[in-house]
């Protein structure tokens, strides 16, 4: 059966795209076979993340009104051959995506692929909620700052409402997921704690990923960081979410502050 | 405590009475909650906005507005409810007034007891005029919860409590872990800079004694 994951946030910036692709690449280096649509009309990012932006011809907006078959607009992979893309077009009005025409699309695209990850544009409007409409599954992507928090919530309370799972009386899985995790920040309460986070919006944790240059890098590169540095500790986290998502029960590594780390070295070695 | 400005009509005049009673008490509104009473009036959602705008470029802090459709506000306001039939869970109005944000359920209900026993959101408003409700689990920075009797809250209140919609004095707030942002009883308020700091993150409750907003916490 095929899983539909709805990665959203709330807020703009937080690294909901960066997320798609990575989780979207992990989970293919495993060997399923993995779709990641773009819903971000007019501000596609995602193909760029994927390092596919020169290869974009049809997208999801073609194939919605009929100018395009799915076949057409999907990209696989050049290093990956089980990760496709299906691109967001940047040149469409929003309101080219409809509701009916989204629902066959992913109907279609279930009865290709194992998973199917739909990368959510920020706030709460109509682009949102179409990109959460069909899914099982919902990563919610979360800064741990109030305001990324407090967005989060909010959309927390329209995944129970808005999804169609909600709504035919089921529940939808969520999962939460810290991103640019700053611990050194942290331990100076400039952010927020892990455990506030969790207090606040009591949804179970699938990962922390660190603020790191290695997602830069990789975003740059268009190649995820998994692929492009699969022993950073970002790739690590990532990695370790996805087998989360599968069912798999990993434990948690919460990235710790660098200079405990030095400190405690430093100090065993003067001793 | 709150203070409630009640404004004729026409507007124009209102406002430069309240002007000149600022200017002969420079400082009045400073920091003081207010509650604005329209349910006098018969008004046009523009004028509402209109007369919300005109507060706020006098620095007047209004934290509720009484009397007008609650869909009218925006989330940073208390639609302070009068009474109604069936309780509701109801989304605050996104900005654009577009539909697609609602959320609406209707839970129909006989009891005098609404238990909700999931979070309530950012942005959520549990409405429950007949009676209590009991929340098992945190209500949000930016939701709200509003009963005609008393509240019980399970877990931290960071947003809104409202108990005694409908001026019922003896209605109660009760809650695990406070961080409210505003606990109101029968029109009575406090705000966050109100409530002392060592009640915050106890569990609490909160009741009237004659006109004054009592706190303690729970031992
Ligand atoms: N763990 C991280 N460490 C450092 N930088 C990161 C991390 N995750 C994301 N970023 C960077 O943050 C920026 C925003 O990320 P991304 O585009 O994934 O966010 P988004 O939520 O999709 O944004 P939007 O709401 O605009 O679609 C990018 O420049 C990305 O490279
Ligand atoms: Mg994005």
């Amino acid at each position: 059966m095929a899983k539909v994951i709805v990665v959203t946030s709330g807020k703009g910036g937080v690294g909901k795209t960066t997320t798609t692709a990575t989780l979207g690449a992990a989970l293919a280096q495993t060997g399923q076979n993995v779709a990641v649509v773009d819903f971000d009309v007019g501000l596609r990012n995602l193909d760029l993340m994927m390092g596919a932006e020169r290869r974009v011809v049809y997208d999801l907006i073609n194939v919605i009104n009929g100018s395009a078959k799915l076949p057409q607009a999907l990209i696989r992979d050049k290093r990956l051959e089980t990760l496709h893309l299906l691109p967001a077009s940047q040149t469409r009005d929003k309101s080219a995506l409809t509701e009916k025409g989204v629902a066959r699309v992913m109907k279609e695209l279930e009865e290709q692929f194992d998973w199917i990850i739909c990368d959510s544009p920020a706030g709460i409007e109509r682009g949102a909620i179409l990109a959460m409409r069909h899914a099982d599954i919902a990563v919610i992507v979360t800064n741990p700052e109030i305001s990324s928090v407090r967005d989060s919530d909010r959309i927390i309370g329209m995944l129970d409402a808005k999804t169609q799972k909600a709504e035919d009386g089921g529940d939808i899985e969520k999962h939460l997921l810290i991103s640019r995790y700053d611990p050194a920040r942290s331990a100076r309460n400039e952010m927020l704690s892990i455990d506030d986070v969790l207090d606040i919006l009591s949804v179970p944790l699938i990962g922390v990923i660190p603020e790191s240059e290695e997602v830069l890098r990789a975003s740059n590169l268009g190649s995820p960081v998994t692929m492009s540095n699969p022993d950073s500790a970002p790739a690590r986290a990532y990695f370790d979410a996805a087998r989360r998502l599968t069912g798999e029960s990993v434990p948690m590594s919460i990235p710790e502050e660098r200079r405990n780390l030095f400190g405690k070295l430093f100090g065993r070695r003067a001793a | 405590m709150a203070f409630v400005l009640a404004p004729d009509i026409p507007f124009d005049d209102w406002l430069s009475e309240l002007d000149a009673q600022s200017k002969r008490s420079p400082g009045f509104f400073t920091g003081r909650p207010v509650i604005l009473d329209l349910s006098r009036l018969t008004l046009a959602k523009p004028d509402v906005a209109g007369l919300l705008a005109q507060l706020q470029a006098r620095s007047i802090r209004i934290i509720g507005v009484e009397g007008v459709d609650p869909c009218w506000l925006g989330p940073g306001l208390a639609p302070i409810p009068r009474s109604g039939g069936t309780a509701s869970v109801i989304e605050f109005p996104k900005d654009d007034g577009a539909p697609e944000g609602d959320i609406t359920t209707n839970t129909e209900t006989d009891e005098t007891n609404l238990l909700i026993d999931w979070p309530v959101r950012s942005g959520q408003c549990v409405s429950f005029p007949q009676g209590d409700i009991t929340i098992v689990g945190s209500v949000a920075s930016g939701a709200e919860v509003v009963a005609g009797g008393s509240i019980h809250i399970y877990g931290t209140l960071r947003g809104r409590a409202i108990a005694g919609s409908g001026g019922d004095k003896r209605a109660r707030i009760f809650c695990r872990n406070l961080e409210a942002e505003l606990l109101a009883i029968a029109g009575l308020y406090r705000t966050v800079e109100e409530i002392e700091p060592h009640l915050r993150g106890q569990p609490i409750q909160a009741w009237l004694d004659g006109n004054v907003l009592m706190m303690s916490t729970q031992d």
